[in-house]
């Protein structure tokens, strides 16, 4: 069976990527009888979780890499590693026979352990973060990724996390970190469709326009949901017109809404205008991955 | 003794410069032989690891207090084990020159 992989990103922060997300999952089992995995790639701040009151821990599993690390008594503090680090993660300072490998700049590409001819550097586990497994209900899947506190390896717990669920068969929503960095890239790069959310003020312009950018270098087919539609500006919609984007709906902002949202109840008492917005957004997703609904929802 | 200064310039009346990892010069001032030199900073344009690498730059040339505008984390521990003093200055209107007159 298939799997098919829609990101929801954005460049801002706060335009609704959680909400979302958490909203397309509820729709997408609700119009399909596939099985749905939310993957939670905001690894530094992960709250998907906080929507689903039912959600219930299945597994835990560590994120370990491998950082490099010099062995004082075999290193010659010849500075051959030090030549070959591109992240200057290694200092050596022959005169006062001083060799160390800073972690938090080690990148774990290797290329120091290639560059010692006296074997004095050898790779080390570091426990960068964690995968938590959550189940929702029969046929919801969660997967979130957690960063450990200090560490800045967001990208290979995304990988991480990625691995481990892009074979699930059905639909993996992954949601993704903000902005338009690597995080950012490592979530969006291989999705079948990407979800722009942003929201019609010149912030959410300003980003949604670096988004846009990096998408269509990526050569990855997107679109844009206006969320929280009524406020700010139209300059967004003038925006996409003009750069010919897919417009695949708009969430209005409501402040009962905004309400249940802040309560953590974001799949029920849904306002009916909200509801069809994203049934429409559903259908429209459906389309986009080429799920014959019919044949589905037999 | 020697005394490392971030500089902006390579001139004793250059600016101050708060800039540690990424500062454009180094003045080096020996307060023994009263000697002053530049050194260009060839870690300033680094993706990462600046500060470290202007750490062990600094314990390279035997310095033993470096005055700058602030220090990250990474820096302070190298120059901590190696016993360099780190002084912090805010003033980056201030020229070398002015600082130098005051270690003497």
């Amino acid at each position: 069976m298939e799997s098919y992989k829609i990101a929801v990103a954005s460049g801002k922060g706060g335009t609704g990527k959680t909400s979302v997300s958490v909203s397309l999952c509820h729709y997408l089992r609700e119009c399909t009888d596939k099985d749905i995995t939310l993957a939670d790639c905001d690894v530094e701040e992960p709250n998907d979780k906080i929507f689903f009151s039912s959600a219930a821990l299945q597994n835990s599993c560590s994120i370990v890499r491998s950082v490099a690390s010099i062995n004082n008594n075999r290193c010659t503090y010849c500075r051959q590693c030090v030549e070959y680090c591109e992240f200057n993660a290694i200092v050596v300072i022959p005169s006062a026979q001083y060799a160390e490998i800073n972690s938090s700049l080690c990148h774990s590409c290797g290329a120091c352990i290639v560059a010692c001819k006296y074997d004095a550097v050898y790779e080390e586990p570091e426990i960068i973060g964690e995968v938590n497994n959550y189940s929702i209900s029969d046929n919801i899947l969660l997967a979130e990724g957690v960063l450990k506190i200090g560490s800045t390896m967001q990208t290979a717990v995304i990988r991480d996390l990625k691995s481990r669920v892009c074979n699930n068969k059905g639909i993996v929503v992954l949601d993704s970190p903000p902005g338009t960095s690597c995080p950012f890239v490592e979530t969006v790069s291989d999705a079948d469709y990407v979800v722009l959310a942003t929201e019609p003020t010149p912030f959410g312009l300003h980003d949604l326009k670096l988004a846009v950018e990096v998408l269509k270098q990526l050569n990855v087919d997107f679109g844009v949901i206006v969320n929280k539609s009524g406020i700010g500006t139209n300059d967004v919609y003038d925006y996409l017109n003009r750069e010919n984007v897919e417009l695949i709906g708009e969430i209005p902002f409501i402040k009962e809404y905004a309400g249940n949202y802040a309560k953590g109840e974001l799949t029920s008492n849904i306002p009916e205008i909200i509801d069809s917005s994203y049934r429409d957004i559903t259908d429209r997703l459906i389309q986009h991955l080429y799920i014959e609904k019919e044949s589905l929802s037999r | 003794m020697k005394t490392v200064i971030t500089s902006t310039g390579d001139k004793v009346n250059s600016l101050f410069d708060l800039r540690f990892g990424r500062a454009e010069w180094f003045c080096v001032y020996n307060d023994e032989t009263g000697d002053i030199n530049f050194i260009n900073n060839d870690n300033k344009d680094a993706q990462g690891g600046a500060g470290t690498k202007t750490a062990e730059k600094m314990v390279e040339l035997g310095v033993t207090k470096v005055i700058s505008g602030d220090f990250g984390p990474k820096a302070k521990d190298l120059l901590d084990k190696f016993k360099i003093q780190m002084v912090i200055l805010k003033d980056d209107s201030t020229i070398i020159e002015e600082i130098i007159s005051k270690l003497k």
